[in-house]
């Protein structure tokens, strides 16, 4: 037990030295925090602008309320030069040039440069019709909608961001260290050394754990307080601190992933490349950084099988969608039946020296 | 077997063939409680698979080795804390200080950081405490390695080339500290890359090639064993090289570079007695052989290629 607390404090404080450390596992992810935050702290808030070409009589019969009500999601502005709407159309400036013919008949000019924008104002322009033509009924409609929303009003990117980040931030972590340490000390002979003294190997592993949980602890504090200031506006709801669970388990799962690079890395760099050959596709696949609703089938399938994807997912359900021990028990299970079973595969892959 | 007549160490018949290359080959030894002892041999004789092979590192093909009464193989909790090792490659923690190193590793074996403080002090580290082990001299380094390996008092110590790297008055320094391990009553193994360094501070030696150990004895031993001639040089002038051969008997060899007259004898009486005779005994300086010479016969090659 001495020995475990002295390797602890020993890596602490020769860690704690290391700026370049310091950079990597607690700022570098920090800065994609503030920096995606800021990026996306508008939302993805549908707003169009339409160019209206000539009189449009559907928008120049809207009364006040209406224009209004329209407002909110449509800015309609006059530019009744053809071909000059058209250009501010096609390089995105406006999402949409509007113009009625001789006929009568309305026409949106769109451009396919983005889908999202193009959908999006034809659906607003065409519910703008819609309602004129059931206006010009004179009938009250037979079907009304209203919308809710089924999260808290304030839901914005963050909520989404800072789960994810800070899953990725602790893979890193938890990857990296458990590779490096293990890898350094073998090559520094530290490892060799410890061998000399009656040091147990499971002091020698747990050092190494200990910190490293500790500091993904260190992370999440750090992230969770960041990210709800009210600039970024997180709000955390239900039993958010099953986030500590959640990183805790997490951190060791990849911790056994690091493990079993640094069992087969003979250098600090392959050690370290491998680490980050695991961690960053596993990020982008797991949507750590962007949602996977709109990815193919394939990387839906693959984000099954990633450790990531799943403490992302349960953090999000923790932190920002209010559920509760039912969605973190089986992911917390999950991860650690992983990091059970990589360390145990790790063990048998230990050395201590390097030939 | 009783506690201080078992022998520090005893190895019989060690053996240890990596791929085509027989490393250790047959190697018996024993070293007394409270020896210095020299492992000699050029790189690649065999010495660190031996050593590796006493310390517990690694497993021998055959033959046993027993220190302190001990199997150091597998791994032995029992022995650990008796022996102290400091390897080649100084092993630091990164970017700890000399004493926050060396608490480390007091607490690794349960000794109090005072201790830490007063090995600190013994190997002259005391100013350098706050300083971080990278950036410590080459002989400090050492001797912060040294420190780690005694920090615990053990009985049986190893040091693998202490002073390689060293300047000489580093190296002069380390002596007198190595020494003084030893006085305390504990068995040093050394191994080293300089044949004076071992003739000064072993009391026996053992010299190692090919896997094998050639010769184990006392370095004054060893070197008289060889009966290599004594070479009594005086400043060239006084006599000339055929003045000196006509006088003397055949056997000494004659030379005259322009700066010394060498005489090489295995007799030297009647040598001295012409240059007192004649006056030349001014500046004069008589070396007999050294280890440097056992190695050569021995080995057929010199130390350091």
């Amino acid at each position: 037990m001495k020995a475990f607390f002295s390797l602890s404090r020993s890596l602490l404080v020769s860690n704690a030295r290391d700026r370049t450390w310091l950079f990597f596992t607690v700022l570098f992810p920090l800065m994609f925090l503030l920096l995606f935050g800021v990026l996306f702290k508008s939302g993805s808030a549908a707003h169009s602008t339409v160019l209206q070409v000539g009189p449009v009589r559907v928008l120049d019969s809207m009364t006040a309320a209406q224009r209004a009500q329209l407002g909110q999601s449509l800015t309609v502005k006059r530019d009744d030069n053809l071909a000059d709407a058209l250009g501010k159309v096609r390089d995105g400036t406006d999402d949409g040039a509007l113009q009625q013919t001789a006929s009568g008949q309305l026409v949106l000019h769109f451009s396919a440069g983005d889908a999202t924008r193009a959908a999006t104002v034809q659906g607003l322009v065409d519910a703008v019709v819609q309602q004129a033509n059931q206006d010009a009924t004179g009938r009250p409609p037979a079907w009304t909608l209203t919308t809710a929303q089924v999260e808290d009003r304030s839901t914005k990117p963050i909520q989404y961001l800072t789960p994810g980040l800070l899953g990725w931030a602790i893979a890193t972590s938890g990857t990296f260290s458990a590779a490096l340490t293990l890898v350094a000390w073998r090559r520094k002979r530290i490892l060799r050394r410890l061998r000399l003294a009656p040091v147990s190997l499971a002091a020698v592993i747990a050092a190494p754990t200990a910190v490293t949980l500790l500091v993904a602890l260190v992370q999440t504090a750090v992230f969770l307080g960041v990210a709800t200031l009210p600039y970024y506006g997180l709000k955390l709801t239900g039993e958010w601190w099953l986030a500590v669970p959640l990183v805790l388990s997490g951190s060791l799962c990849f911790m056994s992933i690091g493990l079993l690079a640094g069992s087969f890395a003979r250098t600090e760099n392959a050690a370290q490349s491998a680490a980050q050959l695991i961690v960053l596709p596993m990020a982008f696949l797991s949507g750590s950084f962007f949602p996977l609703d709109f990815a193919p089938g394939w990387v839906q399938s693959v984000a099954q099988v990633m450790p990531l994807h799943h403490l992302s997912v349960a953090m999000q359900d923790v932190l920002s969608r209010g559920k509760g021990v039912g969605a973190a028990l089986p992911t917390i299970g999950g991860l650690l039946a992983a990091a059970v079973l990589l360390c145990a595969v790790s063990l048998r892959l230990f050395r201590w020296d390097d030939a | 077997m009783t506690g201080d007549d078992e022998a520090a160490i005893t190895a019989d018949g060690l053996r240890k063939r990596y791929g085509a290359v027989q490393a250790v080959d047959g190697v018996s030894l024993t070293v007394r409680r409270g020896e210095f002892f020299g492992l000699l041999g050029p790189n690649g004789a065999g010495k660190t698979t031996t050593l590796e092979i006493l310390e517990g590192l690694r497993e021998p093909d055959e033959g046993t080795a027993t220190l302190l009464g001990e199997r150091p193989w597998p791994r032995n909790p029992r022995l650990l804390p008796r022996i102290g090792v400091q390897l080649q490659a100084s092993a630091f923690f990164e970017r700890l200080t000399a004493r926050e190193q060396l608490a480390a590793f007091a607490s690794l074996y349960g000794v109090g950081t005072r201790r830490a403080e007063e090995m600190l002090a013994r190997v002259g580290l005391t100013e350098f405490a706050g300083t971080q082990a990278e950036k410590l001299s080459g002989g400090q380094a050492q001797r912060l390695s040294i420190a780690c390996a005694l920090v615990h008092e053990p009985e049986l110590v190893f040091l693998d080339e202490p002073t390689t790297g060293l300047d000489p008055q580093a190296r002069r320094n380390l002596w007198d500290l190595l020494r003084e391990i030893n006085a305390d009553g504990r068995t040093v193994v050394l191994t080293t890359h300089y044949l004076d360094e071992a003739e000064i501070l072993c009391d026996r030696v053992a010299v190692m090639d090919h896997g094998r150990l050639l010769r184990t004895g006392p370095p004054a031993t060893l070197i008289r064993e060889l009966d290599a001639p004594t070479r009594i040089s005086v400043p060239s002038g006084a006599l000339s090289a055929a003045e000196a051969s006509a006088a003397l008997d055949e056997e000494v060899e004659v030379s005259d570079d322009g700066v010394s007259l060498v005489l090489a004898t295995r007799s030297p009486a009647p040598v001295l007695a012409l240059l007192g005779e004649r006056g030349a005994l001014h500046g004069l300086q008589a070396r007999g052989g050294t280890l440097e010479d056992v190695f050569l016969h021995l080995t057929g090659r010199a130390y350091r290629e």
